[in-house]
Formats: C-alpha cells, structure tokens, sequence
C-alpha cells in the first residue's frame, strides 16, 4: 500500500520557471489569479485529493467497477464517497467559463490538478476527464438552450459525460462510423433517433452520478462516407424537464463491460442505443470538427497520464529502496547490510525516473501553457501571438501524448524492478501502476497515430519552421548552460541531440512528397528523438533559472537536468540511422513470410 | 451567533521538524499551515453557527512572518475574517503570554457568544492556552468537548472522559476547547478558497493590544534544557501457534492495562 504526496515544490517549478505561469496570469484573460492564488488553490486541491481520492486507489484495482444484470454498473463504495466529495470540492469547474458556473482560471492550473487527480487513482479520474471533454464540445459546438440545460451541472460533476466514437469496425479510423441518427420531429422539433453500437466507452454507464450525458457519433440519412458525414449527437441518460428535473429515461444501455488489464476502477462499456432520443451539437455532418475542438485538451489530459503514474510509482520505489536493504554498498562496512538505494544500479533506475519525471512535466505544462496563452492572445486581439502559440501548442500535441504514455510505461515498470520480487506481487501495488498505464498509448489515438499525425500534419506546419524555430529556441540557451557549474557536458549533449533533430526533420520533409511509406516507417523513432531532445532543452530553462538560487531544492532542480542531459538525452543518437534509412526494409518479409517460419 | 476559534499555524508536520539550538524551540521560519487540531473548531463553529441560523465565524491567530497560510485555510473553509498577531517581540512567549496576546485579539474582534480553541496544538501541546484565555477574558470554560449544541442562552455540552463523557450546561458566552476528530472537517472548495482571497485579515502588533512585556522578557517559564526522547526499545514477535492470543492476554495483564 502506497500513499500519495503531492508533489506541489515541483509542480510549481514546472509551472513558473519553465512554463511561465506568469506571462499567462499577467494577460487580461487570466487576470482573476495570481501565482499565490494558484499555488494556494494547489495546495488545497492536493491535500484533497491526497486523503480522499487517493485511499480508493487499491479498491478501484480490486473490487473494480461491475456490470449488474438489468444493465447497471456498480462502483467500488468508496468510489460514491469519493465522487461525491470531488463533485462538492468544486476543482473540475476551475477552468471553464464563469456563466455556467466555472472559474475562469487558465487551463495550467486544471492540468495541474489533474496531474494530482490521476496520481491518486487514475481509473477515478477518467470519469472527471471524459466529462471535460464533453463540456468543452458543448461549451464550443452547442446551442444556448443545450449550455443552459446541461453545462450548470456538467462543471459541478452532479452530471457526468462521455465521448461515443469507437464502434467495432471504427477504431482509429473514425470515419467508419455507422451508428445511424434520423430525423424524429414527430417526438420533439429537432430531435433525432440514434441507433447502432457503441463499444470501449469510458464511465458509460455508472451509478455516482445522477445524470450522464453521452455524445455519439453517427451519420444522418445520406451523408458523405468516412469523417465528412458524421455528426455529433447529444443523447442525455435521463431527459432533462423544462424545470431542470430528471424524466424519462432514454433509450440507451449499457450491454457489458470489458475484463481488462488495468483501470478496473473505471468502466468500459459497450453501449446500445435503439432509437435513443438525442439533439444536434453544431452542424450537421460537423461531428469531426467538433472532435477537433476538444482533441488537443484531451489528448494533453492522456499524456498527463504517463507523467501521473511514473510520479505516483516512483514514490513508492522510491520508499523502498530506503526500507529494503540487501547487499553491502561499495564503502559500507564488511558484514553490513545496505539500503539497496546504495546500490549504482538501483540509483540509476531512480535517478532516471526522477528525472523522466521531471522532463515529462516540464514537457505537458509547457504544452499546457501554450494553450493558455494561445487563449490569451485570441483574447487580447494579438494575431499573430495566437498563431504562434497556436503552431507550438499543434507540435507538442502528439508529443506529449506518445511521449509521455510511452516513458510513463517504461517508468512505471522500472518503479516495480526497484521492488524485486516483492514487485511482481500484487500487494505491494507496484503492479497496479503498470497495469492502469497500459491502455494510455493506446486511446485517444493510438501512440502510432499520434506519430504519423507529427510526421504527416505537425512537421508541415511553416515547412517544417515551427520545429526548427523551437530547435533555435534551445541552441539559444546552450552557451548560459554550459556556463553553469557542472552543466557543460549537458549543453554539449544538447546541441547535438538539435542537430540530429534538425538533419531528421530536413530528411523527412525531402521524403514526405516522395515516400510517404518511408515518412511513416520514420515516425515513432522521430517522435521519440524530437520528444526527447524538446525535454532536454525544456529542463534547460529550468536549470537558468535555478542556476541563480543557492539553495537544496534548486540545486536539486539542476542536478536531475544534468542526468537528464548526460545519460537519457545521449540515448537518441542511436534514432538518426533508422530515421535516415529506408523504409523498404519493413516491408522486406511479405505478409505470408512474416507468417512462415 | 458569533463564534471566534484561535486557529494555531504550525510547521507541515509531515516534515522533519528542527529546534534552534540557541533558544530550544520549534523552527517556525518556513512555511506553516493550519494545525490539524483546530480545523476541528474551524468546523464545529460553522456547524453552530449554521444551526444558529445566522453568524459569523472569525479567527484569531498568533504566528511569526505575518503568516497567513493556515487561515486562508480556515477562511476557505468558511470563516469570515481574522485577527492576526504577528511580531518579532513575541518570539520567545510562553503559553500565558500566548494566551494573553490571543485574548485581546478576541477583544479586539468585540468578543463573541463562543471562543473555541483545541483541547491541545500539534505542536507544543502544553495544553493550557485555552484554560489562560478562559481567565484572562473572564468566561467560564469548558474543556475536551465532543458535542456541543447551543440552546437559547447556554451551551451543552458532553465532556469526554476516560469512561465516557458528562453532560455540562453552560452560560454563553463561553469558551470551549475541543477534542481532535469528533466533526469531520470540510475540505475547502475551490469557491471558498477564491472566496477566502478577499476575506479580511486583521494583522496588528502586541503593542497594538496593549500587551508587554512579551517575549523571552515576558515570559515566567523558561527551558530549562531539552534531552533526545529515549530510542524506542525492540518489540516483542510472539509466534502465533493458535494459542498466541494467550501470550497477549498475559502481555497486557502484565502492563496492567487489563
Ligand atoms: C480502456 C479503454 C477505454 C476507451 N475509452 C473510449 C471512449 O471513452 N470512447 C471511445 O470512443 N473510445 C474509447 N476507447 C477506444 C480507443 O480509443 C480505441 O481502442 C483506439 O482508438 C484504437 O482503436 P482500435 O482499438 O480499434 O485499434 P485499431 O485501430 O484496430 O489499431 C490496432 C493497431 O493498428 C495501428 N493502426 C491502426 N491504424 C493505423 C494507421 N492508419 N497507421 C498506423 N497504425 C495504425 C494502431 O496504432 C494499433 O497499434 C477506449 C479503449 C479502451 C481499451
Ligand atoms: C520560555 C518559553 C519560550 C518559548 N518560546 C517560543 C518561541 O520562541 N517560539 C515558539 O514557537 N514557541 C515558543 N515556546 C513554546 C510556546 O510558548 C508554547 O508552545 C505556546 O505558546 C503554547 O502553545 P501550545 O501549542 O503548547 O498551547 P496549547 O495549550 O497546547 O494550545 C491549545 C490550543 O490553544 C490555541 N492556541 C495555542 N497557541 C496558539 C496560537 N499561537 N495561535 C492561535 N491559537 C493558539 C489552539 O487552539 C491550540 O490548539 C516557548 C515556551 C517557553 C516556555
């Protein structure tokens, strides 16, 4: 069993001195909070979320959420009180628009909170994050009449969302749809019938809320094949009276739910709808842009999921290691026994954790600040500002999404390797981590979807100028770096993981037009140089801005950089040949080869 | 029904605490927040004042470095406004001077129908501040609360003991100090503490109170010497054969605990 400290010295570091929380609270969009308010609201937030949403964690692996004959999904019980002290905090209307109830606070200060959220029990927050997501596509796609009705207690929580793409047939590619809408004027003026099946649905069907309110995708008669004709659907479980009571229940149900690897506590539903009454979000045959709205949001909250769970692993491993001892550790006397984290090889696996952790962070809360001061500059009628902010926020997408789910695998493993055997038991509850992070490289566009969106759409952007500005962006700072005590190897380290960046991204802008199988083969090894080195010159700031500060915890700040620098970063070199290289030996075995062996 | 709570501000004692060694107590420099123990009157004293149906709960505080954290804290919860006493002189006050400086800030807050305060802080647990302060503004004090309903003019109140509890009535106004962990108290929202934001603070001087002397001058206790509290011993492993259980009963009987 495992507690939960938030880890508030660093989030803040992340937020101030790298992602420059600042610049956004010093803009009139997001000028209702300070730095202090929003360190104060963390350290609440955290301390909440620490004693009462991180105690279920273990009883959302165990007990899980459970399909019950008739169609009704039951929740851990500590779950209900959980929830239902989340709804009351208030945390997850931070972000959104005041008029329904909301705080106005720039989305960094939501991230934070949800990297908290997720830490502490990762299957639980899914249901807060689906309901955003839904939010957020009415909030932006819906009519006056659809915000006043649902958005009051979708921000409160009292009323959760989902998101309804993936059908049997239609997984990563969405335009395969064929859930059906028709027309149904004969129950209400602009009401639709939806039917078909929906699979995989997050927190589809629950009993901790009193309401849910489904978003389906599916297609009206005679609409356009793939994700040109599909429209975005508004199904709410129960329907919502003039008076804002609850009615009659619609026609929409929870078949089963999936037996899976990992996020026992959160349900995976598939959904039946058979003529369920719903309404129009936006446009017909608008569905996929409204997707487009809410993608970049959710799949920032996804990656944060890489980043959560190597934070919570890592304290745990990180309490072992000074518990268990074994060995005696070079020095020690003759005949004692060592706290293994003594040991190089132990350091080593902690070290790297740390400091992933900290790269990651620095990655999603830059990513995160992006966003917000995109918004911002929208706000202030700063064109040009809001597309730059708006070009960055599109490149790290993808990045923060694969890079961090993917490390946040590895990281979590490493966690249960610290352990030994104790960690391949279950108790221990190292194995929950690696289990629940599982599924994030794979929804919310698969990892390898994430990739190909970085080589195909991000890498074009400007010609592939966005990448190498933020390229230059880092080279800038490599002489400061260098400057400071110890840091010259990592600024050396730098600059050349940039120039791999560069010859890569100028390699595979030449093959897009010409090679488009080459561009794919290249795209996961290009993703994780770019991840890596955009890490590396993230932590770069950070260090200029604790090289200043004489004190432990800054100079902490720089020593987890500095590792970062001199044994993860150079591990990228070994990328360039396979980015460089042909395709076509990907496809040297037939699929019939692959087969006989 | 107005209610003032002394809400104490402490070091995180999920950190390693430290004494200075010149003067032999509690490191407060860094960042403190509201003592666990007083976070059960912040709650009792918004659930009475609900029940009153009308009120206000405000807060009084002493702490170095105008410290504000812990009653931002209170104040999210719910509390309406604070007086905080903040002075470099009052470093080094023992408990009476404590109680002192924290009665007249009651004062100054125009006294109320309650005062509660926790039966002892986190931190120092000398557990007499409350009784002093009961004395100091002249009211009748009752100690280790556990429920407390407020019935016209008087209090009642049941009393812990170490065989159950009493029942006491009480005139108002009173001062009550209460038992950690008998409310459960509300976490604070995010609209309370955007709300706590713009909540006065009241942070006055002991000169302001008209209280001297303070501090190492005023103090009629002294430190005589501090010592490392004795390493706890190895326990004893009993083997549960099935008839461990008996070895138990022989180990509590022998610590004449049963
Ligand atoms: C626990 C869980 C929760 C989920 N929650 C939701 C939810 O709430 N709502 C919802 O709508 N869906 C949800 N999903 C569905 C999830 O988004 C899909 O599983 C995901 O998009 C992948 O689709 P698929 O499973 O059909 O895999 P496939 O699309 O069949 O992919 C299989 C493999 O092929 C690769 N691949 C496929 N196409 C390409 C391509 N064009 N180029 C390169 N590689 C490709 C993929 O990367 C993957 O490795 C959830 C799934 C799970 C398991
Ligand atoms: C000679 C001497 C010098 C000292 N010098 C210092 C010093 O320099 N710095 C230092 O930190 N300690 C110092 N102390 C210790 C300090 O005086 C006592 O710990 C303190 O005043 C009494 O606090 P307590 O927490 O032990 O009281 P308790 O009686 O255990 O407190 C009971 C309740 O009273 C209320 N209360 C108590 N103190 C406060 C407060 N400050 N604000 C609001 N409510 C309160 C709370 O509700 C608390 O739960 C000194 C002690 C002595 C004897």
């Amino acid at each position: 069993m495992s507690d939960y400290t938030p880890p508030l010295a660093d989030i803040k570091f992340a937020m101030e001195a790298i992602a420059d929380l600042g610049a956004i609270v010093a803009s009139d969009r997001y000028s209702g909070a300070d730095e202090a308010t929003v360190e104060g609201i963390l350290a609440e937030a955290g301390r909440f979320i620490a004693e009462v949403i991180a105690p279920a964690n273990r009883d959302g692996d165990t007990i899980g959420s459970k399909w019950q004959p008739g169609g009704k999904v039951t929740v851990p019980p500590s779950f209900e009180g959980a929830y239902a002290k989340w709804v009351e905090s208030g945390f997850g209307a931070m972000s959104f628009d005041p008029d329904f109830g909301g705080g106005g606070l720039p989305w960094i200060a939501s991230i934070a909170v949800q990297e908290m959220l997720t830490s502490a029990n990762m299957g639980f927050s899914l249901c807060p994050l689906l309901t955003q997501g839904a939010i957020e596509a009415i909030h932006v796609h819906g009519s006056d009449e659809q915000k006043a009705t649902y958005l009051p207690k979708m921000l409160t929580g009292e009323w959760t969302g989902t998101m309804n793409l993936t059908e049997p047939q239609a997984g990563s590619d969405v335009g395969a749809v064929i859930s059906k809408a028709e027309p149904a004027d004969d129950v209400a003026p602009g009401a639709w019938r939806i039917s078909g099946q929906k699979i995989y649905i997050t927190w589809g069907e629950h009993d901790m809320a009193s309401n849910i309110v489904h978003l389906v995708l599916a297609r009206t008669p005679g609409s356009a094949p793939g994700t040109k004709g599909i429209s975005m659907f508004l199904v709410p479980k129960f329907f919502v009276n003039a008076d804002g009571s609850l009615g009659d229940r619609n026609s929409v149900q929870c078949l089963s739910t999936e037996h899976k690897m990992g996020i026992h506590g959160s349900p995976t539903c598939v959904m039946l709808y058979e003529d369920a009454i719903g309404w129009l979000v936006g446009g017909e045959n608008e569905g996929m842009r409204n997707m487009f709205t809410m993608m970049n949001n959710a799949r920032l909250s996804v990656g944060l999921q890489g980043l959560a769970l190597a934070e919570r692993a890592y304290q745990q491993a990180l309490q072992y290691s000074v518990d268990r001892q074994q060995g005696r550790a070079i020095g020690a006397p003759a005949g004692a026994s060592s706290p293994i984290i003594e040991h190089p090889d132990v350091r080593r696996m902690l070290m790297t954790q740390r400091a992933w952790i900290d790269a990651l962070r620095a990655l999603i809360y830059t990513n995160a600040a992006a966003i917000d001061l995109g918004a911002a500059a929208r706000t202030a009628g700063d064109r040009d500002g809001a597309r730059t902010w708006q070009e960055l926020t599109e490149l790290l997408i993808p990045l923060s999404k694969s890079l961090s789910t993917d490390v946040g695998c590895e990281m979590t493993s490493l966690a249960l390797q610290v352990h030994g055997g104790m960690g391949f038991v279950e108790e221990t509850g190292a194995a929950q981590h690696v289990r629940d992070i599982r599924i994030s490289p794979i929804y919310e566009g698969t990892n390898g979807i994430q990739a190909a969106d970085l080589v195909g759409r991000k890498l074009a952007m400007r010609g592939g100028a966005v990448i190498t500005d933020l390229l230059d962006e880092f080279d800038g700072r490599g002489a400061a770096l260098a400057r400071v005590e110890g840091c010259a190897a990592y600024a050396e380290q730098l600059s050349h993981a940039t120039a791999l960046c560069r010859t890569a991204t100028a390699h595979l802008g030449e093959v897009a037009a010409t090679d488009p199988r080459t561009l794919l083969s290249a795209s996961s090894p290009y993703l994780r140089l770019l991840g890596t080195t955009v890490c590396a010159g993230l932590l770069a700031k950070g260090v200029l801005a604790a090289a200043g500060k004489d004190d432990d915890y800054h100079r902490a700040r720089i020593a987890s950089a500095r590792f970062f620098g001199e044994q993860i970063l150079p591990t990228v070199s070994g990328l360039l040949p396979s980015i460089l290289a042909s395709g076509a030996p990907l496809y040297g075995l037939s699929a019939s080869q692959l087969a006989s062996r | 029904m107005n209610v003032i709570v002394c809400v104490k501000q402490i070091p995180d004692p999920a950190l390693p605490g430290a004494l200075d060694p010149a003067t032999n107590t509690l490191k407060r420099d860094g960042k403190l927040i509201l003592d666990e123990s007083d976070s059960y009157g912040v709650e009792m004293a918004l659930q009475l004042v609900d029940a009153a149906g009308g009120g206000e709960v405000s807060l009084v505080s002493m702490a170095p470095n105008g410290e504000v954290s812990g009653m931002r804290t209170a104040l999210a919860m719910g509390a309406a406004r604070g007086v905080l006493v903040s002075d470099p002189a009052l470093q080094g006050s023992d408990a009476l001077t404590t109680a002192k400086v924290l009665a007249a800030a009651v004062r100054r807050l125009g006294g109320a129908d309650l005062v509660i305060a926790a039966t002892e802080s986190s931190d120092g647990y000398t557990g007499t501040v409350p009784e002093q302060m009961a004395e100091l503004l002249g009211l009748p004090s009752v100690t280790f609360a556990k429920k407390v309903a407020v019935e016209g003019t008087s209090v009642k109140v049941q009393r812990q003991t170490e065989e159950g509890y009493d029942e006491v009535t009480c005139t108002l106004p009173a001062l009550l100090s209460v038992t950690a962990g008998v409310v459960e108290p509300r976490y604070p929202s995010f609209k309370g503490i955007m709300a706590a934001k713009s909540k006065p603070i009241d942070e006055v001087k002991a000169a302001d109170l008209g209280i001297s002397p303070v501090g190492w001058a005023g103090a009629g206790q002294q430190i005589a010497s501090v010592t490392q509290a004795e390493a706890r011993a190895a326990g004893e492993i009993i083997e549960d054969d099935g008839e461990g259980f008996t070895k138990i009963v022989a180990y509590l009987e022998n610590l004449k605990v049963i």
